[in-house]
């Protein structure tokens, strides 16, 4: 097996903090290991060395803001056998994709002296939504464990071992009281993919969403039981929106309470419902 | 030491003179169990919720504090007394301690092209649960039925099992969530217990239910208890009874719940139901779990880990082509019909106790009674 | 130390050493492997009954169930026939002749042979689904009183899906009535081209009140074919189907296969069509 050719590895960036690239660098010795087994032909955040495609595997990073990335996504795509998306970015759109909520000439004008030069899409998008992609691997940042599991994975040709339940099921697990119930703390943890170890609520911090909705995700049912029991649809909308903002069912969650919050009544302070 | 079957036999407490412990001698209880070796899991704050966890002391458990339950909905509350009992059931179950939420059932070790498998068994721990409650001795009683009588069992649950001494505290109070009369698990305890107690204003009347029991009994301070102790046990008791608001109807349930499994009630729960895990969670007679390889980073070493699992979780069902219950409805269905209904067929017993944790904990507040009563009332 | 003297049991769950001593391909996606147990003792332990199944183990990777496909050519080995799907069936075919690998069972309740005496049987099989009717067939040709007669009615997608197709012809050789048909067509097929329920319909004769079905194959499959035998008159007490779902411990412990009130580990994988029908009815169960 180690006389065969190294696969070729290519990273590329798209809109988005490097955060998921800085995720491969941090795994340091595991790194190591994986760059043993692939050829590291493109990956400007690491090295200056460029090897041409086509690549065996490329790990995609960022999100969809321009034309020109549009056409570039593309072009990565034809020059790879297989291609993952490493991040909220890139499997959302990332936090950059609330402007698809927003008013791209108004943000424009407010925050470009010279907003004539800008060239940008008016959305944020995944990967997904412009090539097919192999596989998503989600998180703001990514986990690490996953990334060298999604990296063996694909070199041992089997699919990544990347659970796709609640984080819910972690903190139970772990013995962590859920801080929904017993608090009152607004927890996006039981509409969220698993991936941290379910961090913030052992930290008495509601969930916020950072691995985007966990498979068939009830975002809608999740954030209109929140508005029952007190919690204002701002605050809500607020947490739906956030890093995963254009995920397919929080952005549909997010857009239908907004489009019910005009016809519903005042908020109820809380109380035990019983 | 004993056998775990005679823990279980009834008690000849009636017979015996009721005896009390003294409030300030508690500690003696604790010392009892620890001189016999025995770790002791019992109820302290944390996190905002009485959970059970390993004690050093008496000093540790929820004196002064209560809880107060409702459908997606618990509070930590001050008592006007120091009792260190009156609270009803929190977050976590002894489930913990007899079926771990990770365990590790194999090792593997890669030796060139071989490999080689090794499965030690747990070194025992001794572990004594103080504070079970009624339902909760139902809920392991129904979690023996699971590990320990078919065809197969599970050598960590009866190892974990065998070693477990269990003081069980009947409840003084109950929460808006409980229904253990409904499903006759309470809210006395009866049975399975080694020693159970009554906190009064006075002490803990102390019930012996075991040869373990009795011989921690024998290390006590145990005083008669004057019929103003005894009444004062009855009355509290009595209370738990009394505010217990919640039933559920299990009148000829099985058939009700098989005959309508296409009610249109798991569409409207599909509707609010989040598949979140958490009811699957906190119940303590839920087993399900799967199993999953976990090697280093050269595949050198693997381990195969069992942890807890979920018929809510969409890929639980998972067979090549898809999953079986790939729908929410059909997730809850599954866990309500099993819970109540199909468990029979499994085990001879309701896999119900009336605890009330699936309620309580669910985050949006569905309560399993009112879904059981809406079916009832509107059968298809 | 040893605590209360109590014997703990290894767990059921923990997979025994086993060898892959053989490897046949046999149609697109599907190889059959003999694999024979390491120790002894387990292997003289080792008995199956038409029907049952194994847990096949692959460090790192995990386990399948897997059905068992008779006995292997050499005396202790027995043949699985394996379709590539997941992870493990994956791995398991791509492994070599002399790997190790791991094995438990044999689990489940497999076919009811004693059901056959006195009657007319009829095995069914769609693609794979002939692996676990294949020691069926075999036990009735070595028991020719174990049935008043004996008919296969296979189907598959097409000619080369058509699984052990030279073990067939001996079966046909031994006095064995096989009815074959496939949903496609290749060039120079001349038999039959249909889905198996097609088959059921034209059978003829057919006495229903004395007719034995096992049945195996995809769960849609069998559906329409339990479909059509009830409506030539077989009783649905007379027929055995084996079902598929997720399994795990194989045990009865994980919760992961239930079916209604049966785990299918441990109650099935073979059931009788009147207990099963109204689950398999019901969507999503």
């Amino acid at each position: 097996m180690m006389a065969r050719v190294r696969p070729k590895l290519a990273v590329f960036k798209f809109a988005s903090c490097d955060g998921c690239q800085l995720t491969l660098l941090d795994a340091e010795d595991h790194l190591l290991e994986v760059a043993g087994q692939v050829d590291i032909c493109y990956f400007l955040e690491a090295t200056s060395r460029v090897v041409d495609g086509p690549y065996d595997l490329a790990l995609v990073e960022g999100s969809i803001t321009t034309a020109h990335d549009a056409a570039r996504i593309r072009e990565v795509r034809r020059n790879a056998r297989f291609l993952i998306t490493l991040g909220a970015c890139a499997t959302a759109g990332g936090i950059q994709s609330l402007r698809n909520w927003g008013n791209l000439p108004e943000f424009l004008q407010a925050v470009y002296a010279r907003p004539e030069y800008i060239q940008t899409l008016a959305t944020s998008t995944a990967i997904a939504a412009h090539v097919s992609v192999d596989f998503e691997l989600r998180g703001c940042p990514i986990n690490k464990a996953q990334l060298l599991d999604v990296l063996r994975a694909f070199l041992a040709d089997r699919r990544p071992n990347v659970p796709k339940h609640s984080v819910c099921l972690d903190c139970k697990r772990h013995g962590t009281v859920c801080i929904m119930v017993a608090q009152g703390v607004p927890c996006m943890g039981p509409i969220t993919q698993t991936g941290c170890g379910a961090l913030c609520p052992s930290y008495d911090r509601g969930c916020y969403g950072c691995y985007g909705p966990c498979e068939q995700s009830q975002g809608e049912a999740w954030g209109r039981s929140l508005v029952r029991s007190g919690q204002p649809v701002p605050t809500v909308l607020h947490q739906l929106r956030s890093f995963n903002a254009g995920a397919e069912d929080w952005r549909q969650a997010g857009d239908s309470l907004d489009n019910c919050a005009s016809t519903a009544g005042p908020a109820r302070t809380e109380e035990p419902r019983s | 030491m004993t056998n775990r079957v005679t823990t279980t036999q009834e008690t000849k407490a009636t017979t015996d003179a009721v005896r009390l412990l003294p409030r300030d001698r508690l500690a003696d209880l604790f010392h009892a169990l620890t001189a016999r070796g025995y770790q002791v899991i019992g109820p302290r704050v944390d996190q905002g919720a009485i959970i059970y966890d390993q004690l050093t002391s008496v000093e540790e458990l929820p004196r002064g504090w209560t809880d107060e339950q409702g459908p997606g909905y618990y509070r930590l509350k001050r008592r006007e007394d120091d009792d260190a009992f009156g609270y009803v059931v929190g977050p976590h179950s002894w489930k913990r301690y007899l079926f771990p939420p990770l365990v590790t059932l194999a090792r593997i070790e890669r030796d060139g092209e071989d490999w080689h498998i090794e499965s030690q068994p747990e070194s025992p721990v001794k572990r004594a649960f103080l504070g079970v409650r009624a339902c909760e001795l139902a809920a392991i009683a129904v979690q023996d039925r699971v590990f320990l009588s078919q065809a197969y069992v599970d050598p960590i649950y009866q190892a974990r099992r065998e070693s477990v001494c269990l003081i069980a505290a009947n409840c003084t109070q109950a929460a808006a969530t409980c229904f253990c009369t409904s499903m006759d698990t309470g809210p006395r305890c009866r049975s399975g217990f080694d020693l159970a107690i009554t906190e009064i204003a006075a002490g803990y009347i102390v019930e012996v239910g075991s040869e373990l029991g009795a011989s921690l009994a024998a290390d006590l301070p145990l005083r008669p208890a004057s019929p103003e102790d005894q009444a004062d046990g009855e009355a509290a008791r009595a209370r738990a009874v009394a505010q217990i608001e919640r039933t559920l109807d299990t009148h000829d349930i099985r058939a009700l719940l098989m005959n309508n499994l296409d009610h249109p009630q798991w569409d409207d729960v599909g509707q609010r139901c989040l598949s979140c895990t958490n009811c699957t969670m906190v119940c303590p007679t839920c087993f399900c779990c799967s199993v999953t390889e976990v090697g280093d980073l050269t595949e050198q070493h693997i381990e195969r880990q069992r942890q807890w699992d979920s018929c809510f979780h969409p890929d639980f069902s998972y067979i090549n082509g898809g999953q079986v219950r790939g729908q929410v409805r059909s997730r809850y269905r599954q866990w309500l019909t099993h819970k109540l209904a199909t468990w029979i067929d499994q085990f001879d017993v309701s896999g119900c106790v009336g605890c009330g944790r699936c309620i309580t904990w669910c985050p949006v507040g569905i309560d399993l009674t009112e879904e059981v009563a809406a079916i009832r009332g509107n059968p298809s | 130390m040893s605590h209360q003297g109590t014997v703990v049991p290894p767990h059921p769950w923990v997979p025994h050493r086993a060898m892959i001593r053989r490897f046949c391909a046999e149609i697109p996606d599907v190889s059959t492997l003999d694999i024979r147990l390491f120790d002894d003792a387990e292997r003289s332990r080792f008995d199956c009954q038409p029907g049952q199944f194994n847990m096949l183990y692959v460090p790192g990777v995990g386990e399948a169930a897997i059905s068992v496909s008779g006995p292997g050519l050499e005396p202790g080995d027995w043949a699985h026939t394996i379709r590539r799907a997941g992870a493990v069936t994956r791995e398991l075919t791509r492994l070599p002749v002399g790997a190790t690998i791991g094995l438990r069972g044999p689990y489940g309740r497999g076919w009811p042979c004693a059901a056959a005496m006195e009657r007319d049987v009829l095995i069914i099989a769609g693609g794979i689904g002939l692996a676990p009717l294949r020691p069926l067939v075999r036990y009735f040709l070595s028991n020719p009183s174990a049935a008043r007669c004996v008919r296969l009615l296979y189907g598959s997608r097409s000619p080369d899906h058509l699984l052990f197709a030279e073990e067939i012809d001996r079966w046909r050789a031994l006095g064995l009535d096989v009815d074959i048909t496939v949903d496609r067509a290749s060039l120079g097929w001349q038999g039959n081209v249909g889905v198996v329920p097609m088959l059921v319909d034209r059978l003829h004769p057919l006495d229903p009140t004395r007719t034995e079905v096992y049945l195996c194959g995809p769960e849609v499959m069998m559906r329409y074919t339990t479909r059509a035998l009830l409506q030539r008159g077989v009783e649905a007490s007379h027929i055995w189907l084996s079902v598929e779902r997720n399994m795990q411990c194989a045990v009865g412990l994980c919760g992961h296969c239930q079916l209604g009130p049966a785990f299918v580990c441990r109650d099935g994988p073979v059931f009788s069509y009147e207990h099963v029908a109204p689950l398999l009815y019901t969507e999503d169960l």
